[in-house]
């Protein structure tokens, strides 16, 4: 066996052994290092003020209001391009985000333990469907939603993560893909699970039991209308939200995959890729023995079903870093998995067996957590190779969601997108010299 | 050669995918093998692909 082919062994090795639990909640500026109050974080590779699209440039000014900066859109805008804010990418805080993926300094986020190989991966809370900051909407119901997320949703499962003593995320999805999900564009079953798990003990914190606050009330009545009045207690109110929202699980699931793709980053000689991710207007890929740098080139419009009324047209290109999935052996690499998602990005159950088989093509190893029931309990291809894409002139398949190209008005449709193969090309030159 | 066309076409096609559409769409029993050549045919790729092995 060649010196890269051992190295991208034992990367795939260290990829799979990561054992990432959830363990805490905080405040971004307290527990992500080097996190700062100037500095926002965003999905994709590194960019300027300038070349942000629409629904990361809505996502920003609305990190700003949100963070008392500015007082409103004007504001906020000549802000962002005075240079006092700074932009950093998540990944460069061991974060991620879904689709804008905006961190800012007061938010607070998950924070997930690496309990084989040591360190923390984190993300922050998802705010559900609809008009939502990820997708840069930043109107008053989106920021008062993101202020009880932070003052009332994340002190109780806070509370109820540290009774339950932890949460391990990749037994949660390993679960899900025998139960229809893909761990990416489907989470149903992973957000089921998730609650599954984390229910008792958020029926006994503290913070949960409280009725009356000083914080912003949620509006619950799409739930049920019971919650209309605002008498239910804390407690009840999370497990509605969480219940309203199949992708309550995905950033916590995100920052696990991190996890994963974390300890598999800085094996010498390895040609694996340890992050992909998109701003919607880059999509930038790093490698395991390249250290930091990224190659990027820009993002593509995503493939798919659109909502009613919306088209191509009005699509952003690929953004957030949702695709960390893919990267570890999930999401569109588990398609064969999540026959049922066809109906909401388009083909047939029989194209996400082509999918997940192509995907064999170009990665490493078959995942020893990840199955597949339906393929005999194939393990998910995993540890995409730099040199296999090229070679097999196959880039990895990804699911996404569709996001508008105009700040504020949300996600569009849900599809397929292929990554640039330049960046492979430009990693794969990296690699030779 | 003319026993060939006389009889019952069983036909595999690699690369393009077209050909077999049109023989599926006549009706023809086809096996499309997906392939495109190495590297996408880019003899530089190719060599830098040798450095990697």
């Amino acid at each position: 066996m060649s010196k890269i082919d051992q190295a991208n062994q034992e990367a795939v090795k260290r990829m799979m052994l990561s054992r990432p639990v959830w363990v805490d909640i905080g405040r971004a500026k307290d527990v992500i290092p080097g996190m700062k109050d100037n500095l926002f974080l965003h999905a994709g590779p590194p960019i300027t003020w300038d070349r942000m699209s629409g629904p990361l440039r809505g996502a920003i000014m609305g990190g700003l209001i949100y963070e008392g900066k500015a007082k409103n859109a004007e504001e906020a805008e000549k802000l962002a391009a005075s240079g006092e804010i700074e932009f950093a990418p998540c990944h460069h805080y061991n974060s991620v985000g879904p689709m804008a993926g905006v961190i800012t300094p007061s938010q607070m986020v998950f924070i997930i333990e690496d309990k084989e190989w040591g360190g923390y991966t984190y993300s922050n809370m998802n705010e559900g469907y609809g008009k939502v900051l990820r997708y840069g909407a930043f109107d008053d119901e989106v920021l008062d939603r993101l202020r009880w997320l932070d003052e009332v949703y994340a002190p109780v499962i806070k509370e109820a993560v540290h009774l339950a003593k932890g949460v391990d995320m990749k037994s949660i999805i390993a679960q899900a893909l025998h139960m229809g999900d893909d761990g990416h564009n489907r989470n149903r079953a992973t957000t089921s699970l998730f609650i599954r798990t984390i229910a008792p003990f958020v029926a006994e914190t503290e913070w949960g039991k409280k009725t009356e606050y000083d914080a912003p009330r949620l509006d619950l009545s799409n739930v049920s209308e019971y919650f209309k009045g605002n008498k239910a207690s804390a407690a009840a109110e999370v497990l509605a939200f969480m219940h309203s929202n199949d992708l309550t699980s995905l950033n916590a699931i995100m920052a696990a995959c991190k996890s994963m793709a974390l300890a598999a980053h800085g094996v010498e000689h390895s040609t694996m890729v340890t992050t992909m991710a998109r701003n919607g207007t880059d999509f930038g890929i790093r490698v395991s023995s390249t250290g930091d740098k990224w190659f990027t080139a820009p993002a593509n419009i995503p493939d798919g079903l659109y909502f009613s009324g919306f088209t191509s047209d009005d699509a952003n290109g690929d953004i957030g870093d949702s695709v960390i999935t893919e990267t570890v052996g999930i999401g569109g690499f588990a398609m064969a998995a999540a026959p049922a998602i066809v109906n909401f990005i388009g083909g047939s159950p029989a194209d996400a067996f082509d999918a997940t088989n192509e995907m064999y093509e170009i990665t490493i190893a078959e995942n020893n957590n990840f199955n597949i029931p339906a393929m005999d309990f194939k393990g998910t291809p995993t540890g995409i190779d730099v040199r296999k894409v090229v070679e097999k002139g196959i880039v990895p398949r990804i699911n996404t969601g569709i996001a508008h190209k105009e700040p504020g008005v949300g996600q569009v449709g849900a599809g397929i997108v292929k990554p640039p193969m330049e960046m492979f090309i430009a990693a794969l030159r990296e690699l030779a010299k | 050669m003319e026993s060939l066309f006389k009889s019952e076409l069983k036909v595999i096609n690699m690369g393009l995918e077209g050909f077999a559409e049109t023989l599926n769409e006549r009706g023809t029993t086809v096996m499309h093998v997906r392939w495109q050549p190495p590297a996408m045919g880019d003899d530089d790729l190719l060599s830098l692909l040798d450095k990697l092995k």
